[in-house]
């Protein structure tokens, strides 16, 4: 028994693909109006099981700035990103910090790591 | 006071100038870079979120990731750059033009130069150009400052919050504010359409609830210290209904209602600007009217994608390392938006070279063409898939793609035709 075809905006990219998806019963899935294969992946995942990358900041102390960003470096689970950013506020890290640095990695078993997005030095001592 | 020579002098560390720098530097030329903020990188250290660099880096980058990437490239070259440095003025009536530099750490500076790159990016729109009646609490922000307050600053502007306008920093900070663990009441735009890009409206608004409003506005602002509540009234024909108005309680109001280059410096050197896109009027090598004198990134129009920063602003390093080199391309005829355009970017265009544009449609259409007119004849036609005055369309005329007109203006017009209304 199929479901009903689903219109959407693939967000792989921001070219924004104008996509129709739909699923053929259980893993099968069919996507059109996609301009590349991530087009595909995201059609099929939206429908069965829909991730998101998550971007937000960690409190930073020492740093020039007050905040180091970070991102998830890969789309996660829509129904675990509370919990993830529960985790993540209640993170201080030190100055200095690197780009890249793993925050929490293979976040509840989903191969999905938290990294910093960005090199920020330690402030200097007045 | 300092006194410094270079070949070009580049006003602004962000995307667009490091871009402009960097082409400079690899032709051999001696380039300064002015940053009025403590680091290079721009706008793009408070934009957080991914989806930048896709067509640049092949991948998918957040906004400190790509600026990163863009300052270490930059390093890798002799580029001289002052940070804390804020350009106050530009002297370029003749060839030698001079720039004075004012900064807390080292003091006064005087480049000379023969190029200028402007690449002071934009600024946001605020409350005042939209005439928002109501009391003057504290609690409204333009989408932009809350933006650098919550990602780089680490305050969280408010509890409560009412977007205004649709425009994608706005939205971005609709699911900001949504994951922070504020509450997002709603969205407000006075256009039918959203300003946004259609994956931020998926990403942003859907995935939390939050309500849309097309065609409304917001009438009132409640509050006497702080933000109470806002007025939203929906237009009927393009007129408030005021019977139909309903009241919202919040505590904050973001602006996100549009974007405007930053010409500060270039009004000042008699740069003529062009009304439609609030940047420099510039010729098909983004040289400005003032000869030596070069416009890119959301200092030129503003862009929606920062990738097309970097390649337009590489390019116009190119151009004014070709003008220092005393080499400007052949003869320049004008070019400009057609029907259907909202404008097109460069305004002069020529016919012996490759030729760059930028336009932005006035209307949301599916299945268009972009058509290219010469003295009103149509010369070259592109199909679009779809177009919305929120996606800038570019596109490239080769050499030889056009006839060098001997009669006529030589006037190129590129229009947006046919196409269905969505």
């Amino acid at each position: 028994m199929s479901e009903k075809a689903r219109e959407m905006i693939c967000i792989s990219c921001p070219l924004g693909c104008h996509m129709t998806v739909t699923p053929l019963g259980g893993e099968d899935v069919k996507v059109e109006g996609n301009r590349c294969p991530r087009g595909v992946v995201y059609g099929r995942e939206e429908v069965l099981s829909p991730k998101r990358v998550v971007t937000a900041t960690a409190a930073l102390s020492g740093g020039v700035v007050g905040r180091v960003p970070v991102k998830t470096d890969g789309a996660l689970l829509k129904e675990l990103i509370p919990s993830l950013l529960e985790e993540l506020y209640a993170m201080k890290i030190e100055a200095p910090v690197e780009q890249g640095l793993y925050l929490i990695e293979n976040y509840r078993d989903t191969g999905v790591s938290l990294v910093t997005t960005r090199t920020i030095p330690a402030a200097c001592k007045p | 006071m300092k006194q410094e020579k270079y070949d070009a002098a580049v006003i602004g560390g962000g995307s667009a100038g490091m871009a402009a720098a960097v082409s400079l530097a690899r032709r051999g030329k001696t380039v300064v870079v002015f940053e009025r903020e403590e680091v290079l990188g721009g706008i793009l250290l408070q934009c957080i979120h991914n989806g930048f660099g896709l067509h640049h880096f092949k991948e998918e980058l957040t906004g400190p990731e790509y600026a990163e990437r863009c300052e270490t490239e930059l390093k890798t070259l002799p580029i001289k750059i002052y940070l804390n440095t804020t350009v106050m003025q530009v002297e370029a009536e003749d060839e030698n033009k001079l720039l004075y530099g004012y900064s807390g750490k080292h003091g006064l500076i005087r480049a000379e130069v023969r190029a200028v790159v402007l690449a002071m990016g934009c600024r946001e729109r605020n409350r005042g150009n939209i005439g928002t009646p109501g009391t003057r609490p504290a609690g409204v922000y333009t989408a932009g400052l809350a933006q650098r307050l919550v990602n780089v600053e680490g305050y969280i502007p408010g509890e409560k919050v009412v977007i205004v306008g649709s425009g994608d920093i706005g939205l971005i900070m609709a699911r900001r504010m949504s994951w922070v663990g504020a509450k997002v009441m709603g969205v407000v735009e006075i256009q039918p359409y959203p300003a946004g890009l259609t994956r931020n409206i998926v990403q942003c608004l859907n995935d939390f609830s939050i309500p849309l409003y097309l065609s409304h506005i917001v009438s009132e602002i409640h509050g006497k210290d702080r933000v109470e509540a806002v007025t939203i009234t929906p237009l009927e024909d393009g007129v408030p209904d005021l019977k139909q108005s309903f009241r919202v309680e919040c505590d904050t109001v973001l602006l996100s209602v549009g974007l405007v280059p930053d010409n500060e410096v270039a009004k000042k050197i008699g740069v003529e600007l062009n009304p439609e896109t609030g940047g420099a009027l510039v010729d098909s090598r983004l040289m400005t009217g003032v000869s030596g004198v070069f416009a890119c990134g959301n200092a030129l129009h503003v862009h929606d994608l920062v990738d097309y920063v970097t390649e337009e602003s590489s390019r116009c390093g190119e151009y004014a390392a070709d003008y220092l080199d005393g080499s400007t391309g052949g003869a320049q005829y004008p070019s400009g938006a057609g029907r259907n355009v909202k404008y097109v970017v460069p305004n002069r265009y020529d016919p012996a070279a490759e030729n760059h544009f930028y336009l932005r449609s006035l209307v949301v259409k599916n299945r268009a063409e972009l058509q290219v007119l010469l003295d009103g004849r149509v010369v070259k036609t592109k199909k679009l898939k779809h177009v919305q005055p929120s996606e800038m369309i570019g596109f490239s005329l080769k050499p030889g793609e056009l006839e060098i007109p001997v009669q006529g203006e030589g006037r190129l017009e590129i229009a947006i035709t046919a196409g269905e209304d969505e």
